[in-house]
């Protein structure tokens, strides 16, 4: 090497140093010049932990923001999530999940209608008070056609409100009115025997009428556009950044709120970023995933784990010019699978519960469950008679082969490795093809609704705490009934479920449903979704719920010491 | 004069190609099974009606694309399926910020650090500061991503863990600090190309008569370093900046994710899953604009920088 080469060198790395040094410090000062800048839009998130005592104080994460927060419009679990602890219908649920008094302090049920009385210290966050007028109004809007409301059906059972929201009439002749201030008296289109259960859902909470027509159509899309009836209220909601909740310091039963504020300052949907952050002890309560799970018991986490009320299935196509229209296929499909060994080998998941019934083993019959009232009959796997039915239904259908079955499926790791094991089983034992039709969550609803599928693995969550919100599913009017599957009988025991007043009357029509989803192989049952979470130590008294808002913290409390 | 006029007549171009992106989007969209009102629990005819006709979705297609398209030359993007109240345009002006400050720092960090490595490399050629450099530069450019984001969240959590104290946030933003790693990520791979362009460029200008010249002719070496090999070395380093930005723009989608950052980028990943028209439209036409016209200022840029290129 020269010596100009050298010392060209040595200037150019002293340069580079300088360069260098130059954009480190040229980097810091735009990254505080945008900070600044950021800052005064307001999306700043401090840094701050899990739990803190002194404040009443948690911080938590939210899988996403709630779309908006209007409760006549609310559809989805987020803004269940977040409605149910900043407003209240008139009923609220307990630790156990049973019905107990809310803004109604009693109520009274007949086959017509229903009355409820109000409590006289309700009073919505900006400390007036929350009267019958505003469920009436809440209510005449939800099924209002000029709202839109998509779950405008769940009002139905109130006389006109079908025929209201399909512009036949008047949304003034809607059957609910304020008698008094504080009595609010219901007509019923039928006789319907669940109605207290419906009015816990978000739909039938109350609206402000003055305050929703302040807001100039903009109810429930940012913090100061709505009035609150529960046990917090949103003070901050920054759109994608975060929320927070604060104690109501108007609620009636405030004296039971144990926590000041929640903190959401995170939204991410990401589940190694939701456990490296509990990891990091910034947040107080975070759900696992398949993976993370292995991450928490390395870590050596008290894991725990609920049922979320939820079933899933796969359900035939019932449609005329499908194979699957066809019972003894259905019968050799299902002796053919076997739902343990899919919950225990494929999906591996602890908490899952391996598929019995369309109804989940939760849900209450007159004394006992409903599964213990009603035993679900067995079908264990057997290769022998499945191909005996698989002849059967060839020589029924005039076929000397199957064609390839159409599985529509959904696009999560979870259904491909259960299409899998369904494509694998299916051949093992009966020699037929599955195709596997994997699609995301809307274009696999379009296909079910059009009735693009042989197989399709599907789920049904609750609505309210009744059979009913699986009972009615295969009704042969349900328009979720996406096999539409028709069977006289069980739109008979259907009917008689909604109507009758008698619980025994009800469970056993329940039983007779369960009976003939069985015995006619509607839907080949899955398993029980189970969720396993992890808590901070010191957080207590947090419910998980199959019904309602969950998990559900209104309770909760920070233990000290 | 020249400049005016070759600017004006990219920027025609450049509009008559955001026209073609929402036109492809718009069709690309409605060519997809489903639609945004499709939910988990099905509603009735009249609901359905009802939520048609306040969407406009009860129109036929030709005429729901006309109403779009002079909607959008006044700049009105519409209301989000999904977030019910919200303009398309309120998430753009809340959250673009967002995005283009990570996208700023990120190629500011990439630029920086580009022309910083490759520098050196160049100087140390075939020697270990270079094979090491090298080495690395390699790793940030094969691995994804995503990969990076989530090692360098782990990073933070361990860093964390080992000083007892919280240095870093692991995730959220508002401050300096929640900056710094989401950055990085971001512009590593771009850092990592920019280094290999510049170590190239670099030992090609050294080569060069010309520094031979100035050397001879007794110009001090640091100024030769700046004035004759850095300033022309940087060159094609700027050229590669508009695909760049281009680049960290859609790295962004994952960055944000990981890092639970409020950007754009999460609403347009979103949007996509729920099939949310409005959204689907605004955030592709914004980007797409935003794009075209990052593209035109480096190429002007490019002449300024450099007055030997004609911009033609």
């Amino acid at each position: 090497m020269t010596s100009s080469g050298t010392s060209l060198d040595r200037a150019a790395l002293k340069q580079i140093g300088l360069l260098g040094a130059g954009a480190i410090a040229a980097i810091a000062g735009l990254m505080y010049l945008l900070a600044w800048a950021a800052d005064s839009t307001g999306t700043g998130s401090a840094v701050k932990p899990a739990v803190d005592p002194t404040g009443r104080t948690i911080t938590l994460l939210l899988r996403e923001e709630p779309p908006q927060l209007n409760t006549t419009l609310a559809t989805d679990q987020v803004s269940s999530f977040v409605l149910g602890h900043v407003m209240q219908g008139l009923l609220r649920y307990d630790i156990d999940g049973r019905l107990e008094a809310g803004i109604a302090e009693r109520w009274t049920i007949t086959e017509t209608g229903a009355t409820f009385y109000l409590r006289a210290d309700a009073r919505w966050s900006n400390g007036s008070p929350i009267t019958a007028h505003d469920f009436v109004f809440a209510w005449r809007t939800a099924v209002d056609p000029a709202s839109a409301s998509q779950y405008a059906f769940i009002l139905f059972p109130i006389r006109h409100a079908e025929a209201i929201n399909s512009g036949a009439r008047a949304v003034t002749e809607l059957g609910v009115r304020a008698a008094d201030d504080l009595t609010l008296e219901v007509d019923f289109e039928r006789p319907i025997a669940h109605f207290e259960k419906l009015v816990a859902y978000t739909t039938y909470y109350p609206v402000n009428e003055a305050f929703y027509r302040s807001t100039n159509g903009r109810y429930g899309a940012d913090y100061d556009t709505l009035l609150y009836s529960g046990p917090f209220m949103l003070t901050r909601w920054v759109h994608g950044a975060q929320l927070r909740m604060e104690k109501n310091p108007h609620y009636w039963d405030r004296e039971s709120v144990r926590l000041d504020v929640i903190d959401f300052p995170y939204l991410t949907e990401d589940p190694s970023t939701q456990v490296n952050l509990f990891k990091d002890g910034r947040i107080a309560m975070t759900g696992l995933s398949e993976q993370s799970l292995e991450e928490a018991l390395k870590q050596r986490w008290h894991i725990n784990r609920f049922m979320d009320g939820s079933v899933f299935y796969t359900e035939f196509n019932h449609r005329p010019d499908r194979v699957t229209r066809n019972r003894n296929l259905r019968l050799a499909i299902a002796h053919a699978l076997d739902a343990d060994e899919l919950v225990n080998k494929v999906i591996k998941i602890p908490g899952f519960l391996t598929g019995r019934s369309l109804f989940p083993s939760w849900l209450q019959g007159v004394d006992r469950t409903l599964r213990e009232e009603y035993p679900v009959p067995q079908r264990t796997p057997d290769t022998a008679q499945a191909r005996a039915y698989l002849a059967l239904a060839l020589d029924e259908l005039g076929l000397d082969q199957l064609p390839p079955l159409m599985l529509l499926t959904g696009d999560t790791p979870l259904s491909a490795r259960q299409a899998e094991y369904y494509q694998a089983r299916l051949k093992s034992e009966l020699n037929v093809d599955i195709r596997i039709d994997k699609q995301t969550f809307k274009q696999r609803l379009a296909k079910m609704t059009s009735g693009d599928f042989d197989l399709v693995a599907a789920g049904w969550g609750p609505d309210f705490n009744d059979p009913l919100t699986f009972g009615d599913l295969f009704a042969s009017w349900n328009l979720n009934n996406r096999g539409r599957y028709a069977n006289p009988e069980l739109d008979r025991q259907v009917r008689i479920a909604q109507a009758s007043l008698d619980p025994a009357e009800r469970m056993a029509a329940f039983g007779a449903i369960q009976q003939i989803i069985h015995d006619d192989v509607v839907i080949f049952p899955e398993f029980e979704r189970g969720l396993v979470y992890v808590l901070h130590p010191a957080l207590k008294g947090v419910v998980r719920r199959a019904v309602g808002a969950d998990p559900d913290l209104t309770r909760a409390y920070i233990e000290e010491g | 004069m020249t400049l005016w006029r070759y600017a004006l007549r990219r920027l025609l171009q450049g509009i008559v190609t955001v026209w073609f992106i929402a036109t492809a989007t718009f069709l690309a969209m409605h060519a997809v099974p489903g639609d945004p009102l499709m939910s988990d629990k099905a509603v009735t005819p009249e609901i359905r009606a009802n939520l048609e006709a306040k969407y406009g979705l009860d129109q036929p297609l030709h005429r729901q694309y006309l109403i779009y398209i002079s909607n959008l030359a006044r700049g009105d993007f519409g209301i989000s399926f999904t977030q019910k109240n919200r303009e398309v345009n309120d998430i753009i002006r809340e959250h673009f910020p967002v995005s283009a400050t990570l996208g700023i720092l990120a190629i500011v960090i990439a630029g920086m650090g580009g022309v910083v490595w490759g520098a050196l490399t160049a100087l140390y050629r075939n020697r270990l500061p270079d094979t090491a450099i090298m080495f690395l530069v390699i790793l940030a450019i094969s691995v994804p991503g995503f990969v990076i984001a989530a090692l360098g969240q782990l990073a933070i959590v361990g860093l964390n863990r080992v000083t007892g104290i919280p240095l870093l946030p692991v995730a959220g933003w508002g401050s300096v600090s929640h900056m710094l790693i989401p950055a990085l990520v971001l512009g590593l791979g771009t850092m990592a190309y920019l280094t290999r362009l510049m170590r190239s460029s670099m030992l090609e200008v050294i080569a060069t008569d010309y520094i031979r010249t100035a050397r001879a002719k007794g110009i001090p070496a640091t100024r030769i370093f700046t004035h004759h090999a850095l300033r022309n070395a940087v060159l094609p380093v700027i050229t590669v900046l508009g695909p760049a930005i281009a680049g960290i723009t859609t790295g962004g989608f994952v960055v944000e994710l990981v890092f639970a950052i409020p950007g754009l980028g999460r609403y347009f990943v979103q949007a996509v899953q729920q099939l949310d028209y409005t959204v689907i439209m605004g955030t592709t036409v914004f980007y797409g604009a935003f794009l075209v016209f990052m593209v035109i200022v480096v190429d002007l840029l490019y002449g300024i920088v450099d007055p030997r290129v004609r911009l033609e």
